[in-house]
């Protein structure tokens, strides 16, 4: 009897606790995917609404080799995104962990600092300095270091660098978490048994960095998967991404359900790298 | 032990260590030789730790040399030196298992694979740890990943192996226990140990040499017989085991015999090598200290019985002194003790007590213990390091 008092207080508690939580995952993620899922098998309206007639159309129309040739580009850039994103912020994550303490907080917050101005701002301050007759050139022709401008802006180079530019704290705030956890005693005890400096890195600091490796790259690679404001300003009308198609599919050709159907096929992605990654990392890493 | 006739394994030579404008080590000149147990024992900030990683390579002098037998490994990667370290965090890789760990070194060195599969077991059979080469260092208590340390420098056959308080983190049984365990693996394989402690019965127990270290330099070296029974300065008297330590000067001398007068009394004393009005530390182990109700020979000392402390093989006797310092005296619980507040004569073993000259350091700690009495000439700080030429 008094066993299932507690059983039932039990069940009140979890229901406290996890009930406005559940509400809230449902009335605010499930419902709309489940929305943005049913719509994406509907057929387009005729002035932009949705006729509640099921149909594969939309799916069948992703198989376009344009369309196809796009959502691969976006998945490349993410990718090169991510690695060039890893490749400046580990050594930077290293450099940070070597410096005291009371000074490392400091480094953080300079890195989150300029990501509390708007996004755009910052990346229409970015097209300022890049662009044709912008601050850089300018700045190199009047040195006599080159006679006509270097076209930079409006390039797939000007979006990847914009997609580094935007993700890098992404990547740096994992990684320095993952690499100021190691002991730095335990690189003194590799080189002490004879290890050098490329095979302490390879077999002690490399294998124990990975979690951080794993989640900085996660959080670095599906966001730009789905970025298309990043696209927008940096690489002006020459690239077209998976964020800049559902873009237009909703608001310049108003297809509904084709603009769902590539966001569907943009959380399956998401979906693939995350499972990719509880098989091989841990889940948890993400979090902190 | 004598040394005279061999080679050193270690040699230091001058070797001086700056942080920050500090000199944490101050012209270090030490050898260590084949097969001993030498240990580094001093209070933390000594700089005992700075020297063994200098050993290791972990830190390179600001001045001097290292020899790791003839070679001068001044300016050799600590993974090109034939040395092992035990770290106090134990540092074992958390990725990989008990068997890895050990294995880590013969890896390195392209040991072929069946080798050093029967060195590793080998050695974990050595370490008590025969099953537990599949195990996470983050399975295994702390004694046992200590053990996992210790062999996985152990394996690499190294000549010299550098333990850097490696017993810190256990508890006093495990510690005790452990200590037996070091000194007679020590004992077995024949290799030299050098032991940074901060623990002095640690020291006493497992050493067969000595250096106390105190403020970057070393004070005395020796075995713990000599540094316990004869301190060379007054910081070693005081930091291994309890000691009486009696300021006094020298008011008479008259061929062997000397008078040295304290605030409380006078003492007469043999000694060689005194000078008139020169400051002096009589060091005396409360053991070797004594108190009586008749006068005793040589000694003008007197003071009030304090406080008796019974802890079982001895009573622990406090007796103060006219201008308050306490004396300690050890006897044993069948003599009879005196009521407190009783005025005794002081006396102590002639033989046993340690009367030690006072060099310029230690006169200044006398100037700053008067000072310090006076909060408003409270400038000592400045005024030693005024007067060492900084």
């Amino acid at each position: 009897m008094a066993n299932t008092q507690k059983h039932s207080s039990d069940r009140r508690m979890v229901l406290t606790f996890v009930g406005p939580l559940a509400l809230w995952l449902i009335l605010f993620l499930a419902f709309p995917m489940i929305y943005v899922i049913l719509i994406s098998f509907m057929h387009k309206g005729l002035y932009g609404g949705i006729e509640w007639k099921f149909t594969m159309e939309n799916y069948a129309g992703l198989l376009d080799p344009a369309y196809i040739k796009v959502i691969w580009k976006s998945v490349i850039l993410a990718f090169n995104t991510s690695v060039i994103c890893l490749l400046i912020a580990y050594p930077f994550s290293f450099i940070i962990s070597k410096i005291d303490k009371r000074y490392r907080g400091i480094c953080i917050l300079l890195i989150m600092l300029p990501f509390w101005i708007n996004e755009l701002i910052r990346l229409n301050g970015w097209s300022n300095i890049l662009r044709d007759s912008g601050i850089l050139n300018t700045l190199l022709i009047r040195l006599g270091i080159i006679t006509s401008p270097i076209t930079m802006m409006y390039t797939d180079g000007a979006t990847l660098f914009g997609m580094v530019y935007a993700f890098f704290p992404f990547m740096v705030l994992p990684l320095n978490n993952s690499i100021s956890k190691m002991d730095h005693n335990l690189i003194e005890a590799a080189y002490d048994l004879g290890a050098s400096r490329l095979h302490t890195f390879l077999r002690i600091i490399l294998p124990l960095t990975l979690p951080g490796i794993f989640a900085g790259t996660i959080q670095v690679f599906i966001p730009s998967l789905g970025a298309f404001y990043i696209a927008d300003v940096m690489g002006g009308g020459n690239s077209t991404l998976l964020g800049n198609l559902i873009k237009d599919q909703f608001l310049t050709a108003r297809n509904w359900p084709s603009g769902a159907a590539f966001s569907v096929i943009l959380i399956l992605f998401t979906l693939i790298v995350l499972k990719i990654y509880s098989k091989i990392g841990n889940l948890d890493d993400l979090a902190s | 032990m004598v040394h005279t006739e061999k080679e050193p394994i270690v040699r230091l030579t001058g070797v001086t260590k700056d942080f920050d404008q500090s000199e944490v080590l101050k012209e270090i000149n030490l050898d260590i030789y084949e097969g001993e147990f030498l240990t580094l024992l001093g209070p933390s900030g000594c700089g005992k730790t700075t020297t063994l990683r200098i050993i290791a390579g972990f830190e390179s002098p600001s001045r001097g040399t290292v020899h790791i037998g003839t070679r001068d490994v001044t300016d050799v990667p600590p993974y090109k030196r034939e040395v092992n370290t035990v770290f106090q965090s134990y540092a074992l890789f958390p990725h990989m298992n008990v068997f890895d760990n050990v294995a880590f070194g013969l890896v390195e060195k392209k040991v072929p694979k069946a080798e050093i599969r029967e060195r590793v077991n080998k050695m974990l059979d050595l370490v008590q740890l025969k099953n537990f080469g599949t195990r996470k260092p983050n399975q295994m208590s702390g004694g046992q990943k200590q053990r996992v340390a210790i062999a996985r420098a152990l394996v690499n056959d190294p000549k010299l192996l550098l333990l850097d308080e490696p017993l810190g983190a256990l508890d006093m049984k495990l510690r005790k226990q452990m200590q037996l365990e070091l000194k007679h693996l020590q004992q077995l394989l024949g290799i030299t140990f050098i032991y940074v402690t901060h623990d002095q019965e640690e020291a006493l127990t497992m050493s067969d040499r000595i250096a106390v270290m105190n403020n970057g330099v070393i004070e005395q070296i020796g075995t713990a017989k000599e540094i316990y029974e004869h301190p060379e300065t007054k910081f070693v008297a005081g930091f291994i085991g309890e000691s009486n330590i009696i300021e006094a000067s020298v008011t008479a001398i008259d061929k062997h015999m000397v008078e040295l007068t304290a605030e409380n009394g006078v003492v007469h004393t043999t000694g060689d090598g005194f000078v008139m009005d020169e400051m002096v530390y009589i060091s005396v182990r409360p053991e070797n200290t004594g108190y009586s109700l008749e006068s005793v020979e040589n000694f003008r000392l007197r003071g009030i019985v304090k406080e008796h402390i019974y802890v079982g093989s001895l009573v622990k006797t406090s007796v103060m002194l006219p201008d308050g310092q306490i004396l300690k005296i050890n006897h044993h619980p069948d003599k009879d003790l005196l009521p407190i507040g009783t005025a005794v004569n002081l006396y102590w073993d002639m033989e046993k007590a340690v009367i030690m000259h006072t060099t310029e350091d230690t006169l200044y700690d006398l100037i700053e213990g008067a000072l310090l009495n006076r909060p408003d000439l409270a400038i000592t700080g400045q005024f030693k390091n005024a007067q060492k030429g900084e």
